[in-house]
């Protein structure tokens, strides 16, 4: 890790992006004490995780709910016997109290009703994953620190979760989630941070991630007549030739200029079938980010 | 987190493959005894059996003690720490609200109240089944003397601790050899060498001076109970070896723990 400065509001859902080796698990180690970061600090709603008391680490981390790498259970227990024994592990009475109270809830939440009682080295990883989410609810949290939660889910349960998380996030938790997949992040963070070799390169809302589109595709019904008229429009250019039949790749130098290609298009008498913006694809985003973080310092 | 390290383990079939294997060896001299006639040789206070049932409950930790109850100890202690890193289960326990030396040291508590319960079980287990075969009454010492049944029953039970308290030393060890991997069969393993390891240095006489320093050097010093007068040289210098290995290992445990990277 080289420098990293991170503060995330309370109650923002915050979406970690990397690629594989970027330091997003290491990060998420050192946040919750697992690992010593040669130098620096670490907060955790207030508490100093590193350098204060152990009872400060500890009503920091108690407020914390977490699934870091893949989730482990023991699996000679059942499913609901790992919760309860990890609920019992430690804290103050009437915090395990809590949060045994709570199995049956995040059980639910996490829609392992079926499987509770079987072992779980009998579960498949789909089930262990949402075993894994339950376990980081047990104790209402404030702060939920998920590393890739959706790995091993199917879309099904991928968009559960994704639901999930904007819920709580809703009611006021604060989320912090890793993940190596743009879509997900994109569809449910408020907040985006890109991190590359250990370092981030990029933070913001998703929205500002991308730069906004200037490139539309047009179809028409007369391609010849509508590069006439459109050399005629100010701000417009054409992009290459004809991609497909009856399609034009126009570049806009603002991207209001589209609805001005509307309007002479219809008004030269040119069908338009469809004018759509092209995004720059998120992947393009995220490797010409990553890349630049490989640039010799 | 004490309870839970108990509730984990009572959910383990490997705690009751154990229990079933000892039971069996605690019956074992008893069954012997009772099905041949021969007569001296076997284990410490083996033919005093016949006369008197009591005494199985002392010759099954004589059994025990050089090889099944060091195995036992160096399983459970070689596994608490490292066993749970390889199964992941430990990053789990330290991101909770638990210091660290409070992990180490419910765990190494935990992994003593099980060895005490086995050493607790196969006692009771052989003393029973003597009893039963061969009747109790008063103790004989291997001075000639003579103690009653309750005064015997004490001192059985004062082996039984002194026992346990060899083991102390060695789950220490365990225990510290369990925060260095995690690879729980390497951690257990690397103890039960140190065991058996020690035992063998303590046979060759070339390296006498050396004896006094091995952990197993004093563990059948328990026999001294049933001298007249007790001879307590033996096991007062194996309680303080006990002591000295718990305190250095179990410190250096909890050291190396206290800063550890867990990654795995």
């Amino acid at each position: 890790m080289d420098a990293l400065d991170l503060t995330i509001e309370p109650g923002v859902l915050y979406g970690f992006l990397g690629p594989n080796g970027a330091g997003k698990t290491t990060t998420i180690r050192m946040m919750l004490g697992l690992i010593f970061p040669t130098t620096g600090e670490v907060d955790i709603l207030g508490e100093p995780i590193f350098g204060g008391t152990p009872g400060q680490r500890a009503s920091a981390v108690r407020r914390v709910g977490a699934m870091i790498e893949e989730p482990a259970f023991w699996k000679y227990l059942s499913g609901r016997k790992n919760l309860e024994y990890f609920a019992r592990t430690a804290g103050p009475a009437a915090d395990r109290g809590r949060r045994l109270g709570r199995i049956d809830d995040v059980i639910r939440v996490a829609g392992l009703d079926q499987a509770m009682n079987k072992k779980v080295k009998a579960y498949s990883q789909g089930m262990r994953q949402r075993l894994g989410i339950a376990l980081a609810l047990l104790g209402s949290p404030e702060l939920l620190v998920l590393d890739e939660p959706t790995n091993g889910l199917d879309p099904q349960g991928m968009r559960e979760v994704r639901l999930l998380l904007r819920r709580l996030a809703d009611d006021g938790t604060t989320v912090f989630v890793s993940s190596h997949l743009l879509a997900e992040v994109e569809a449910m963070c408020d907040r985006v941070g890109v991190l590359a070799r250990g370092k981030l390169v990029a933070e913001g809302p998703p929205s500002k991630l991308r730069a906004s589109s200037d490139v539309v595709r047009v179809e028409v019904d007369d391609t010849d007549r509508a590069r006439a008229i459109l050399a005629g429009v100010e701000g417009v250019a054409l992009d290459g030739g004809e991609t497909s039949p009856g399609t034009l790749r126009l570049r806009l130098a603002v991207p209001t200029a589209a609805a001005a290609v509307n309007a002479a298009l219809v008004s030269g008498g040119v069908a338009v079938s469809a004018l759509v913006p092209e995004h720059e694809s998120l992947e393009d985003v995220f490797v010409s980010l990553v890349e630049g973080a490989d640039v010799p310092r | 987190m004490f309870r839970v390290e108990i509730g984990k383990s009572l959910h383990r079939m490997r705690t009751w493959v154990f229990a079933t294997g000892l039971t069996g060896l605690a019956v074992l001299p008893v069954v012997v005894l009772a099905t041949s006639d021969e007569a001296g040789g076997g284990p410490l206070f083996f033919d005093l059996i016949r006369r008197n049932g009591l005494f199985a409950s002392l010759t099954i930790l004589a059994l025990i003690q050089p090889f099944f109850l060091p195995l036992g100890t160096s399983i459970l202690s070689g596994e608490a720490v490292a066993g749970e890193a390889s199964g992941g289960t430990l990053r789990y326990l330290v991101v909770r609200p638990v210091g660290r030396v409070r992990l180490i040291v419910s765990k190494y508590l935990a992994v003593m109240t099980e060895v005490a319960a086995a050493i607790a079980w196969v006692m009771v287990i052989a003393l029973v089944a003597g009893a039963i075969a061969f009747g109790y009454g008063p103790l004989p010492t291997l001075s000639g003397t003579t103690l009653t049944v309750g005064q015997g029953l004490v001192r059985i039970v004062a082996v039984g601790a002194y026992v346990l308290c060899g083991m102390a030393g060695l789950a220490a060890v365990g225990m510290f050899i369990s925060t260095l991997t995690s690879s729980g069969v390497g951690a257990a393993g690397a103890t039960m060498a140190i065991a058996i390891g020690s035992q063998i240095v303590d046979s060759l006489p070339a390296v006498r001076s050396i004896h006094p320093y091995l952990i197993s050097h004093d563990w059948f010093a328990f026999a001294d109970l049933f001298r007249s007068p007790v001879e307590w040289g033996g096991m007062a210098h194996g309680l303080l070896l006990d002591a000295a290995y718990l305190v250095v290992f179990l410190g250096a445990a909890v050291a190396v723990f206290s800063r550890k990277d867990v990654v795995s």
